[in-house]
């Protein structure tokens, strides 16, 4: 690669930062809410890795943003039966802390 | 790319620091609303981030998608499930984040160490096709990813009839073909909570 460009690691790291901070996120998080907004951090971390890849790599057939495209897709569709989940779970249970959804907890 | 490195650099610059921000306000911020509205930002600044990748499509779609359906539903579902309530505290708090906050640091610099190599064989940017791409993915999309294009919109056919379902709150007492009771056994009912009685 020639200087006349980003490095390809820039991103790298940017994208490995938002995936540590999704993961924190999910793990600490007591509103179920925010723990769907981690996962949606997540998987933008995931999609900057493929279309860094796909621009650097991969510059002539791009297979890394036809996958990026497939990502959203996935994502859009999680988050709506992620956001219904919670709500048929808030009317059940009439609270969003992620401690007392321990129906399966052995 | 037709713009000059000191201005992609720039630009890179401010967009990851408005991401790495912005995500740690998301994840950090008591306010769930303030998380929700720097959501939309990180959304928006990561579309900035395809745009000088050369990928105009994938940011429409980025800002389209995102910060036009996924995160107006977040807002939605915060304004159905916004109540002040008073957490229990939970009692090995601490411990808990020193182990979540090793583990993601370990997990951190690992991803760094192996981001720090220079190993892959980067393309010659003459190759590339530039601004040409949402071509490209035109092309990708109707030929060798025709099968998944096509399995995705049964997916999204699948996540919306799942969505409905799910959240649907009321209730109809009587079949509107027959006119017969519905068997309200099987079907939720909105009122009642099912599990806070059961105690």
């Amino acid at each position: 690669m020639n200087l006349e460009s980003i490095p390809l690691q820039a991103f790298l790291i940017v994208s490995s930062l938002l995936f540590c901070i999704g993961i924190w996120g999910l793990l600490n998080s007591r509103n179920a809410v925010r723990v769907l907004m981690s996962i949606e951090l997540m998987l933008n971390a995931v999609n900057i890795n493929l279309m860094a890849f796909s621009s650097y790599i991969d510059n002539n057939l791009i297979q890394g943003q036809v996958f990026t495209i497939f990502v959203i897709t996935v994502a859009a569709a999680e988050a709506a039966v992620g956001l219904a989940i919670l709500l048929s779970l808030y009317r059940n249970r009439v609270t969003v802390d992620m401690e007392s959804f321990n129906l399966l907890k052995w | 790319m037709s713009i000059a490195l000191t201005t992609q650099l720039i630009c890179f610059s401010i967009l990851s620091l408005v991401i790495i921000v912005g995500a740690l306000g998301v994840i950090l911020l008591d306010s769930i609303v303030y998380s929700a509205f720097l959501l939309g930002g990180v959304f928006m600044s990561v579309a900035g981030l395809y745009l000088l990748l050369n990928a105009s499509f994938v940011a429409a779609a980025q800002v389209l998608v995102y910060v036009g359906a996924v995160n107006v539903l977040i807002i939605f579902a915060i304004m159905l499930v916004n109540k002040k309530e008073d957490l229990k505290p939970i009692d090995n708090l601490k411990s808990r984040r020193i182990i979540s906050t090793s583990i993601c640091l370990t997990l951190l610099s690992l991803l760094v160490r192996v981001d720090s190599t220079d190993v892959w064989n980067l393309a010659s940017p003459s190759t590339s096709i530039g601004e040409d791409s949402t071509i490209r993915i035109g092309e990708h999309l109707f030929s060798d990813y025709l099968l998944p294009f096509e399995v995705a919109s049964i997916l999204l056919l699948m996540a919306m009839i799942g969505a409905i379902v799910l959240a649907r709150r009321d209730v109809m007492n009587q079949d509107i073909s027959t006119g017969l009771p519905v068997d309200q056994e099987l079907i939720e009912k909105a009122r009642e909570p099912l599990l806070v009685k059961k105690k």
